[in-house]
């Protein structure tokens, strides 16, 4: 058993990291594929100006900073002062929405909410295919829906962009969605190109110490994988004066 | 003639250490704990887990320093603080990754610990209150986590908490006003996030620390066991050295580094590049503030407690006029407590696996199987199936312990050996 022990945690860990309960099973959608880029920094620009456009009157980021924002994307600070801060803040400060939320809750039934941890909260994939699949119902309040998150109180503030996109059904079965030709400013993969870096935006505020987080951990598990030999040869020098 | 010379001549540093040592007993100290600490020469890895579990409680110190001096227990601040420290401070994120997966390492180092005492009958005479020091330890390590679990003010953290403590809403007749008195309010609010952030940062780590002090104490008061199961003590050389015995400074502490060193690798390997470790070590739901509002659809504890949480759902039934939660917490609470019998029940002749029996083989083994089960059952949602599961391993869980008089006093063991092997 002692000698099985490592093997039986091993097992373990798989069996759980397998069956990962958290993963968002309640969505009954085929999830298109998101693989989030954060050394993309033209994708990261676009997406920090497509969410100021788009996103900020409704949706804050309140833990995260323009400045560093700025930093981070290699763009210099007073060109975002003066082209992506509309709330007239300084750089220095939180990204906040000037939606009041008392009446938001009114005006949409619910607050909207803070999107700083979205993509750590429900997964970039789900932010990007959320992005991509409102469509025309007529039955909703705002004459949208959507598959990711049905009965959405939110309006397809994309529309502009994306077109009117339709659910064509099919022996009952209504995953089939088509956009009407001509009514959106942006083609199919231009508007992919879109909802990608929107994403790909958001994937970055969740954690932006990510991409430092895994540069310094490379050098930080070199340096024990010499540490290792060292301590093992130290070890091995020691025992040596020990009968068995 | 060489080395009576040099006994003579005293240097600086000689005299130093004894004018310190006619003060303070520094000399005396090392010698004791480390130089002239016998420790088996038979020791094999398991043994590394205890200074594995030094190094973890340090690393959480420290961490923990460093996070207190930017955390604000507020409703407002709380969950904002920790975003801050992941943001804005300096390296906060990986004083932040630290503290969370050194929580989870800590109870992994524990386990393997407290496995390897149950293995070698580390638990017997003469070390009994050394495994009741180390229960309490354990005991003390699981609040800490706990609490320390409220303090992101994530909803998972609010959920968590509240869950846990109205499990004492089941006590008959006190439960109520107890849970009432816990929470400090009708529902879990600023106020319980203080007391348990004073508690997390304060009372629990000194006990830690304490408790932990006091457990090496007794280890070195009695020595240490091995895998043989058998008191080097008794064979000696005529300066009074057990036979099998090398002494722990240098020779363990090499050991433990080595071992430390990759142990570090692991750690540090998830710590940059799987802090969420898939959502076990730090929970998706948490990354959403706390909401009074809007319980999560699936309300799991923490990977290491699961164990204990699947114990407590696995009771179903109300008996004798008492709530089905009122038996859950009776469950989980005896199973948490039995080990602390171990050194009563086990009757076998023998300390060490490696010279019991058959059954105690088995019933390890099954023993072993039945905690890990019970530990992925903790985190799936309880279904008809896996609720009659987690029925069958506690039953099994139980087994262990309580048929532990009959099983080690029937089966044959092999003899021990005279020295260690």
């Amino acid at each position: 058993m002692t000698r099985l022990l490592p093997v039986l945690i091993l097992v373990s860990i798989g069996v759980m990291l397998n069956g990962n309960t958290w993963a968002a099973s309640t969505v009954d959608w085929p999830m298109e594929e998101f693989e989030g880029d954060l050394k993309d920094l033209p994708s990261l620009q676009r997406g920090f100006q497509l969410y100021t456009n788009y996103c900020l009157g409704c949706h804050g980021l309140e833990h995260q900073r323009y400045g560093r924002t700025a930093d981070d994307f290699e763009i210099p600070r007073d060109l975002v002062e003066e082209n992506i801060i509309f709330t007239g803040q300084k750089v220095g400060e939180l990204i906040k929405t000037s939606m009041p939320p008392v009446p938001a809750k009114v005006w949409f039934g619910a607050t909207p909410p803070d999107l700083t941890l979205e993509a750590r909260l429900r997964g970039p994939e789900w932010i990007y295919n959320y992005l991509k699949t409102f469509y025309v119902d007529e039955e909703r309040p705002l004459g949208v829906n959507n598959k990711v998150y049905p009965n959405v109180g939110m309006p397809n503030v994309l529309l502009p962009l994306q077109g009117v996109q339709r659910a064509i059904c099919e022996e009952g079965n209504c995953d089939k969605l088509e956009i009407e030709e001509g009514t959106g400013k942006l083609s199919v993969a231009e508007f992919d190109q879109v909802a990608y870096d929107i994403t790909n935006f958001l994937y970055y505020v969740g954690e932006p110490a990510r991409l430092e987080r895994q540069k310094v951990g490379v050098y930080v598990l070199l340096f024990i994988l010499v540490l290792i030999c060292f301590t093992y040869l130290l070890k091995r020098e020691f025992f040596k004066d020990i009968e068995h | 003639m060489a080395e009576a010379n040099l006994e003579d001549k005293k240097t600086k540093i000689d005299e130093a250490m004894e004018w310190v040592d006619a003060r303070f007993p520094a000399t005396e100290t090392w010698e004791y704990h480390l130089s002239k600490y016998w420790a088996p020469k038979n020791h094999n890895y398991y043994y590394v887990f205890g200074f594995l579990g030094i190094i973890v409680l340090v690393n959480q110190l420290l961490t923990g320093i460093w996070l207190t001096m930017n955390y604000v227990p507020t409703d407002e601040r709380a969950f904002a603080s920790v975003e801050y420290i992941m943001r804005d401070v300096n390296y906060g994120w990986l004083v932040r990754y630290l503290h969370s997966t050194g929580a989870s390492a800590f109870f992994v180092v524990t386990y393997i610990h407290m496995y390897r005492a149950l293995a070698y009958g580390s638990y017997k005479a003469p070390r009994e209150l050394l495994w009741f020091v180390g229960m309490a330890i354990f005991l003390v390590l699981m609040a800490e986590g706990f609490m320390g679990y409220l303090l992101p003010w994530g909803n998972m953290s609010y959920w968590g908490a509240q869950v846990i403590i109205s499990l004492f809403g089941a006590i008959p007749f006190v439960g109520p006003d107890i849970v009432e008195w816990a929470r400090g309010d009708f529902l879990m609010s600023e106020v319980a996030l203080n007391r348990f952030f004073a508690l997390h940062v304060v009372l629990l780590p000194l006990l830690l620390v304490a408790l932990v002090f006091v457990h090496i104490v007794a280890l070195h008061h009695v020595g240490s066991n091995n895998p043989d199961g058998i008191e080097i003590k008794k064979k000696k050389d005529n300066q009074g050295i057990p036979l099998d015995g090398i002494p722990f400074w240098p020779y363990s502490i090499v050991k433990d580094l080595f071992a430390l060193s990759v142990f570090l690798f692991i750690f540090l390997a998830i710590v940059f590049f799987a802090p969420e470790m898939g959502g076990y070590f730090l929970e998706i739901p948490n990354f959403e503030k706390a909401d009074p509002l809007k319980t999560p659809a699936h309300i799991a504890p923490v990977w290491y407690y699961t164990p204990f949480y699947a114990m407590l759902r696995a009771a179903t039934y109300p008996l004798f006029g008492m709530s089905a939660k009122f038996w859950g917490l009776v469950v989980m609470g005896g199973a948490i407590a039995l080990p602390l019998a171990l050194p009563w029940l086990d009757k076998s002749p023998v300390k060490s696996i490696r010279y019991k029996g058959v059954l105690s083989r088995w019933a390890l083994r099954i023993f072993v199987v039945s905690f890990l089960v019970l530990g992925w059952l903790g985190v799936m949602p309880a279904t008809k199936t896996y609720t009659i599961m987690a029925q069958l391993f506690t039953l099994i869980y139980y087994a262990y312990f309580v048929l532990m008089p009959w099983y080690t006093t029937v089966e044959l063991t092999k003899p021990e050996p005279e020295r260690v092997t």
